[in-house]
């Protein structure tokens, strides 16, 4: 077992390096992540206990309900062929239609798509932006035992405000921004204002969390040899930490918080329901609920390709940033 | 020897944790606190069961004495209800958790046990579970099962089990790599007796730790899910659902988003303390440091001392540490211009805190204090202008693959002052800096300018540092062991070129080393320095004819003398 550990570590430094190696890995990774994704979403209704023709014609159907039902969901046919209808159906752009609506599934995606992909980006522009400055600030000014109040309070501050949920979050910013204040929209979509408080809600925790990292990468940057040197040019302190510190603890920080911003997709779920935001979250639920089999398969396979595409783009952005990740092939190995 | 060794590990395991046993203040809130709510699950359904679920017509009360936080629409008391659901919740939480960390961890053992190629295959795709949204993977689930509380724990728990796979794979990685294992493998001992026996032992602490963190998580998504609806169904409820129906009234009541917000936040900080409380007792780094007091100032005191005309002046500089011992103590000198000074000395004898606080670079973990401190005509006690400073001041530094920025282009770094300072544009810089380093025979100047640090060697980065030094017309140079980390072949070479570049700028040159022989050749006047103190003072000549009276001094020449021996 000692040899396995040993020969692990030596196939991981060898090998050849650069960008084609590191693309065909990500490739390959990507490839196989979307076909469990595909395989996922096509057990998803053959796990269902029990009947899911009857399940999803409803308890009072009549048999021939339930037959269609089981016709809809093409579980009258041989195994194999259902899913190799299933996946000819993804390339070409044909999920089905919704058992309540009869609308096709690819229109309902279409229509809610943009909605859940703003909120995400932008929650996730926000939560990098704000994190960074934040970390790095505080990590400045709490160098070598300044401002201790602020070291504690920024500790407290971020580790409470972290484990806050995105509901209760929204819950409060209902409250004052909606109906106290009366300022911005508590629900949907319908102006630009709307978008404040759903972005904000999705932002407040990651951002707690991805500061404290970059702090804690920043603090550990400040202290390099580099920075002294940078110090002895006495150029400014805001060129000396955005120029000299940042480049250096960025690969670090979106190694360490890759996983939170991927997660965020799922807050966007929740947050999507405290808002009534019209996107892809509240769509997956109400179809759950319904037991809108085809629905819940399209909408889970646009989710769970967002999600590995997210990962994928951090990814290379990493290995943009920081050229060692090439040679390894993953920063966190 | 090898035999006894897991029983040795064991011992030592053990001692270190009985002598590390003392409560962490974090750990010990966490405690407390979770047991409070342990307590409200247990108690709170025994008598409130009655004003938390009966239907009464004093419908919509707002918070008064009667009821603390109000009553909802059917006239229930909230403040009950909220403590009520903490059971539910607790139960539900404490089951997903434990199928995450059990599953996890079994899992996690049971990858080492499959053949290597398997094993990575499953790692593989291990990994890609981990980024995945767990909230979309608990969707899933209870897409399959149907909305339901037990669903909901089932959803939330397997959903966590890949980063719990991940993590024991990856601290069983190291552990299987010790001696004992080896030997138990040599011993014939079956795999997954070794896994049970050592690996997991090793493994307990970190685990527990996570397993702590990730309450707080499991909690807030279990929530997550019946807040949407897709968990606890009525009419049971959770801190979830009466989150959910809180939010359905916001506008009529928003008081009723109290309860269920304040027992989420406080049982998972519970979670959390608990976590972070195990962490940090179990890092001795983050125990007992807290105490340390500011540090990195440079401060002036009153005492009287003789002034005089040269460009860089000491008197009476001490630096103490933030606990106040004292690592400096009352060093005085001058350098005349053109002068090289040497400063020689054992490590730790105070040499570069001393050469660093000239520059008014107070280390971090010390403070500074002088009654004069002029460098290159500055006076460093005094606000100074930070262009002067950094026109009169060059430094080079002992290390110089630490002193680039690994990050920023070698061109881009050396030519910083010229363009932030004397007020040249990008290309006159350039143009300036590649002149030098043509002076300073640097091969294929306009190709280094592009590179990174790590592309080139020690030597040429050091030179490359010199020649920065020279297009902004320092006065003052402070060199920290220059030649120190360069191979003993290029040190010569960039030793002279150091010379030459002082000679030129007519600089003033404090020159630290604890090589005597570099010293001896290089500089005009030598200082001892020993325990943080000066010992003794004398001209080159007088060290190159051994004319020394300090007993420090003789014995550093007597190392010197056998280190030539060698």
């Amino acid at each position: 077992m000692t040899a396995a550990v040993e020969t692990r570590t030596r196939t991981r430094s060898a090998g050849g390096s650069g960008w084609p190696r590191f693309l065909g890995q990500k490739l390959v990774e990507f490839v196989v992540a979307i076909g469990a994704l595909i395989l996922l979403t096509f057990a998803l209704v053959l796990l269902v206990p029990g009947d899911p023709a009857r399940i999803a014609a409803g308890i009072d159907a009549s048999p021939e309900q339930v037959a269609a039902a089981r016709h809809a969901l093409g579980l009258d046919q041989p195994l194999l062929a259902q899913f190799w209808n299933y996946v000819v159906g993804i390339f070409t752009g044909d999920l089905g239609q919704s058992f309540r609506t009869g609308q096709d599934v690819t229109a309902v995606i279409g229509v809610r798509l943009p909605f859940t992909l703003t909120i995400a980006l932008v929650a996730i522009g926000i939560t990098l932006v704000v994190s960074v400055m934040l970390g790095i600030a505080v990590a400045a000014l709490t160098r070598g035992n300044r401002n201790r109040w602020l070291d504690v309070g920024f500790s407290w501050a971020t580790a409470t405000l972290q484990t806050l949920p995105i509901y209760v979050y929204g819950a409060i910013l209902v409250v004052v921004f909606a109906v106290t204040l009366g300022v911005l929209p508590a629900a949907g979509a319908a102006s630009p204002a709307s978008y404040v408080l759903p972005a904000v809600a999705l932002t407040l925790a990651p951002t707690c969390s991805i500061s404290r990292i970059v702090r804690r990468e920043a603090s550990a940057v400040l202290e390099q040899d580099y920075m002294r040197t940078a110090r002895g040019w006495r150029i400014g302190r805001l060129k000396q930490h955005l120029k000299y510190a940042l480049p250096n603890l960025l690969a670090s920080t979106l190694t360490l918080s890759g996983l939170i911003l991927g997660n965020m997709l799922g807050g966007a779920v929740i947050v999507e329901r405290v808002f009534s935001w019209p996107g892809l979250g509240n769509g997956v639920v109400e179809a759950i609920l319904e037991r809108d089999y085809p629905l819940i398969r399209g909408i889970i396979l646009t989710i769970g390709a967002l999600a590995i595409i997210i990962n994928l783009v951090i990814d290379i952005i990493l290995a943009i940033v920081d050229p060692r990740v090439l040679r390894s092939g993953k920063a966190f190995a | 020897m090898t035999a006894t060794a897991p029983d040795t590990v064991a011992l030592a395991t053990a001692q270190t944790a009985s002598r590390r046993w003392r409560m962490h203040p974090i750990l010990l809130s966490g405690l407390i606190l979770m047991t409070l709510i342990v307590l409200t699950a247990i108690i709170a359904p025994m008598f409130l069961s009655t004003s938390a679920n009966a239907l009464t017509d004093q419908t919509r009360l707002p918070p008064g004495p009667d009821h603390l936080l109000g009553t909802d629409e059917f006239g229930r008391d909230l403040l009950s209800r909220a403590l009520v659901a903490t059971r539910l919740t607790l139960i539900l939480t404490v089951s997903a958790s434990a199928i995450s960390v059990v599953l996890g961890v079994i899992i996690g053992m049971l990858v080492w046990l499959l053949p290597d190629r398997v094993r990575r295959f499953v790692v593989g795709v291990n990994s890609v579970a981990v980024a995945f949204p767990s909230l979309v993977l608990a969707l899933v689930i209870a897409a399959i099962l149907g909305p339901g509380a037990e669903t909901a724990a089932l959803a939330v728990g397997i959903s966590s089990i890949p980063a719990f796979v991940r993590l024991t794979v990856n601290m069983a990685a190291p552990v299987l790599g010790r001696e004992f294992v080896g030997t138990a493998r040599l011993l014939h001992v079956p795999r997954v007796i070794v896994m049970v026996r050592h690996v997991l032992p090793n493994m307990a602490e970190p685990l527990l730790v996570l397993a702590a963190s990730n309450f707080a998580v499991t909690l807030v998504e279990l929530s997550g899910l019946s807040f949407i609806g897709l968990g606890v169904q009525s009419p049971q409820y959770d801190f979830g659902l009466l989150l959910s129906d809180a939010l359905a009234a916001i506008f009529t009541q928003p008081s009723q988003v109290v309860g269920p917000s304040v027992m989420i936040m406080l049982t998972g900080l519970a979670g959390m303390l608990i976590g972070d409380g195990l962490a940090a007792s179990s890092n001795p780094r983050t125990r007992g440091s807290r105490r340390a007091s500011r540090t990195g100032r440079l401060g002036r005191t009153d005492a009287v001392a003789a002034k005089s005309e040269a460009p860089v002046q000491v008197r009476d500089l001490r630096v103490s540490t933030g606990t106040g011992t004292e690592l400096v103590r009352g060093v005085s000198f001058d350098i005349a211009p053109g002068e090289i000074l040497g400063l020689v000395g054992e490590s730790g004898s105070g040499k570069s805190l001393t050469a660093m606080t000239l520059a008014g670079l107070v280390p971090e973990g010390v403070n500074a204090t002088a009654s004069t401190l002029v460098a290159a005509g500055n006076d460093m006690l005094a606000p100074a202008d930070p262009a002067r400073l950094a026109r009169d001041i060059a430094l080079i530094y002992q290390d110089p693959m630490s002193t680039f920025n690994p990050a920023l282009r070698v061109g881009s770094q050396l030519t910083e002052v010229a363009r932030t300072h004397l007020g040249m544009s990008r290309g006159a810089a350039r143009r300036a800096l590649l002149e030098r380093f043509e002076q300073l025979r640097i091969t294929d100047p306009p190709r280094r300018l592009r590179q990174h640090p790590h592309e080139l060697s020690g030597g040429m980065l050091q030179r490359a540092m010199i020649a920065s030094s020279l297009i902004a017309d320092a006065k003052l140079i402070v060199a920290d062991e220059p030649t120190t980390a360069l191979d003993v072949t290029v040190q010569a070479a960039v030793l002279r070129q150091f010379a030459a570049a002082a000679r030129e700028l007519g600089a003033s040159v404090l020159f630290i080393s604890h090589d005597l022989g570099v010293v001896e050749a290089l500089c005009d006047r030598v200082m001892v320095m020993h325990h943080g103190e000066i010992v003794e003072e004398v001209t080159a000549q007088a060290l190159a004819a051994r004319d020394v009276t300090h007993p420090y001094t003789r014995k550093l020449l007597d190392a010197a003398k056998y280190v030539d021996a060698l």
